[in-house]
Order: C-alpha cells, then structure tokens, then sequence
C-alpha cells in the first residue's frame, strides 16, 4: 500500500496530468455541449483530511447537485460532478431551455438531464484517462443527488476510510463566462489504484 | 440557540459536551451520529461514526472516533469521567443513509451497517435506544442539547425533525 505522504513532486505532477487530460476532455465536450467557450482551472492534486473534503465545494452543509459514478476496471475509483444550485439553474436553462422555477427541489425531469449531463462529462473524462493510461475504465450507471456535499463526498471516501483519516483526491474545475457556470470534478481513486495508474505511465516508484 | 456553546464533532471524530452546550456534526451521509445522555447530570456525548467495525482497520494508530466498535467505548470513557453513569445513559441515532443505490456490493450498505453495528453495540452496555432516524437516501446535519437532550435533524429534502 503506497504512503501517500511520501508521494514526490514529481509522482503529484503525473497525477495532475491526469486531471490535466480527463478534465480537458469533459471541458471539451462541456463547451460543445453549451456551444460556448469553457475555461478550465489548473488540477489539483491533495491529500487532503475528510473534513476538508466538502470545504473545496462550499462546507459540509453546502447544498450542491452530484452526480456520481463508481469507476469499474483496472483502477477504480469513485467520480463526482458537482455543480452548485445557481449554476445547476444556469445550465438547465442553456442547455435545455428548461426554466427552472424558484421553488424548492427539483423535478424529476431536471435531475435526469443534469445526470445525462454529468455522465457525458465524467464519461469523456474516463475514456481519454482510459486512452492515455492504457487501463480499462468503465464508468458504473450514474446516480443523482441534491443534498449537502458532506454526505455526498463523504461516499466516495469510504474506501480510504479503512488506512487512516485523509484521501488522495484529483480535482479540476470548470469556469464559463467568468463563474456565472462553475461545475467540479473530483476523481478519488481508490487506494490501491495508483500503483496500477503509475505503472501504466511508467513512472518508477522505486 | 442563543448563548449556548458549540462544541463542533466532525467526520470520524467524537466529544462530549456538559452545562447546555449543544454538540453539533454536519453532512452526515452514510456516517451514523450517534449521542449519548444521562439526563440527571446532564452530560451528553456525540460520535460521527464512519465504519462500522475496527476489523478492517489498516492504519497504524487506529482513530478511535471513526469505528462504531472503538468510538462507543471510548465515549462512554469520556463520559464517565465528566460524571455520566453508565445505567443512566440513552442513546439517539440519526444518518446511515445509502446516498446513492448503486451495485449491490458490500461498501455500497455502508450506511444500514454503521446502524446495525451501533444498534448491536448499544444492545451490548444495554443502553436504550430512545429514539432514531435513520436510512434514506439523503444527508443530514444533527444538534443535540445537552441540557435538554433533544436531538434536533436538519436535511435539505425532509425540513427540520426533533427526536
């Protein structure tokens, strides 16, 4: 079991460049999607403790969309796309004309484009990560949840749970038209993962 | 709320908290929030409970607060330091919810088991349940008040719930 801690620059920089690639991909198709430009940030690549987790989207209680993917294959993970409520408003409304009303929740019609959404995005994410890596990745039917973003992150770091009180996490996000769209993406490989991502990349652990 | 002191517990940790101060955990998912209260001296603990049992542990320096085995003991230590009698203690239990049904593998249950496991360790010290609100498919933010040992449920999609 590889100790995070001892990771080297050079071993984060590869797995910013993993970001770099996937998240590049689902900008693209975000921007073909919304047929304007997207802007996207450098990755972040932290090992960062479980109650900071939810701090990068706004803290625990913040209410966000996520749509999650578990991540099947040679090294799996788990996947998120989040989306704060105004850009989850914003993009309902470009995208599909949909005039979300100023009401609590969403319906049922408005979840299920907003997953359709984040399934093309983290399913561009997975295949060029797939292409670039050599390693099957194949991402499970997706799921949709309106809720605060510590129970919904709290999900995806239960398999780090079991070695100790942080997770290794992948994060990117997306800008459209100077943040009035802002989107995340966090890819949580799971702990045994990234022996099998660094050697698929050729990187030497030594 | 005015005026009463926050003790803050977060993920996979645990306190106790004496003269009214109001123990509180946000973002409660598939972790249980798990309370403890003797009501004649008022003392009253809270624990955010990750996983259900220690025997998967592979770290180290096991973090107590984050197994449902290792976090009620060492609560129920805390506690009677601070004067609380072990016959007098009820609990109160909130989240284990399953946030997204996928697959039918075992870390997806996470949630049910947090419950089961506390539920099967309180039967143990045989504390009383009072009462609980859990399962589901949605987070939950708790308050407990350890003067009126009132456990008061926030989420987004059920409102405010007192248990």
């Amino acid at each position: 079991m590889p100790l995070f801690e001892s990771f080297k620059a050079f071993e984060m920089d590869v797995l910013k460049e993993v970001g770099n690639i996937g998240a590049g991909n689902a900008a693209t198709a975000l921007s073909k999607l919304l047929n304007k430009p997207v802007d996207m940030a450098v990755p972040k690549v932290s090992l960062l403790p479980f109650e900071e987790v939810a701090e990068r989207v706004g803290g625990a209680e913040q209410i966000v969309l996520a749509v999650f993917l578990r991540v099947e294959g040679e090294a799996p993970g788990n996947m998120f796309f989040i989306i704060e409520e105004q850009s989850a408003k914003r993009m309902l409304n470009q995208l599909l004309s949909m005039n979300h009303q100023e009401e609590v929740g969403y319906s049922e019609m408005e979840l299920s484009a907003l997953c359709e959404i984040g399934n093309i995005l983290a399913g561009s994410y997975l295949s060029s990560l797939a292409d670039f890596t050599q390693l099957p990745m194949v991402p499970s039917v997706p799921a949709i949840a309106h809720d605060m973003a510590g129970a919904i992150l709290s999900y995806g770091l239960m398999q780090y749970g079991e070695m100790g009180d942080s997770a290794l996490l992948i994060e990117t996000t997306f800008l459209e038209d100077r943040q009035s769209l802002e989107g995340h993406f966090f890819l949580i490989p799971d702990p045994e993962s990234f022996n099998k991502i660094f050697k698929a990349l050729g990187v030497d652990l030594g | 709320m005015t005026g009463q002191t926050l003790v803050k517990v977060g993920m996979a940790d645990l306190n106790i908290a004496i003269e009214g101060a109001v123990l509180k955990t946000t973002g409660l998912g598939s972790c249980v929030g798990l309370t403890l209260f003797d009501p004649q001296c008022r003392v009253a603990g809270m624990a955010h409970v990750m996983l259900p049992s220690s025997d998967i542990a592979r770290e180290s320096q096991i973090n107590l607060a984050k197994y449902a085995d290792t976090a009620i003991p060492e609560l129920l230590e805390r506690m009677q330091a601070a004067g609380a009698r072990l016959t007098r203690l009820e609990a109160k239990m909130a989240g284990g919810a399953q946030m997204f049904a996928l697959g039918g593998s075992d870390t997806l249950r996470i949630g049910p088991r947090n419950v089961e496991s506390c539920t099967a360790i309180l039967g143990r010290y045989r504390i009383p349940i009072l009462s609980a609100d859990t399962g589901g498919n949605y987070g939950r933010t708790v308050e407990f008040d350890s003067y009126k040992g009132i456990l008061v449920i926030r989420s987004v999609q059920h409102g405010v719930k007192e248990i």
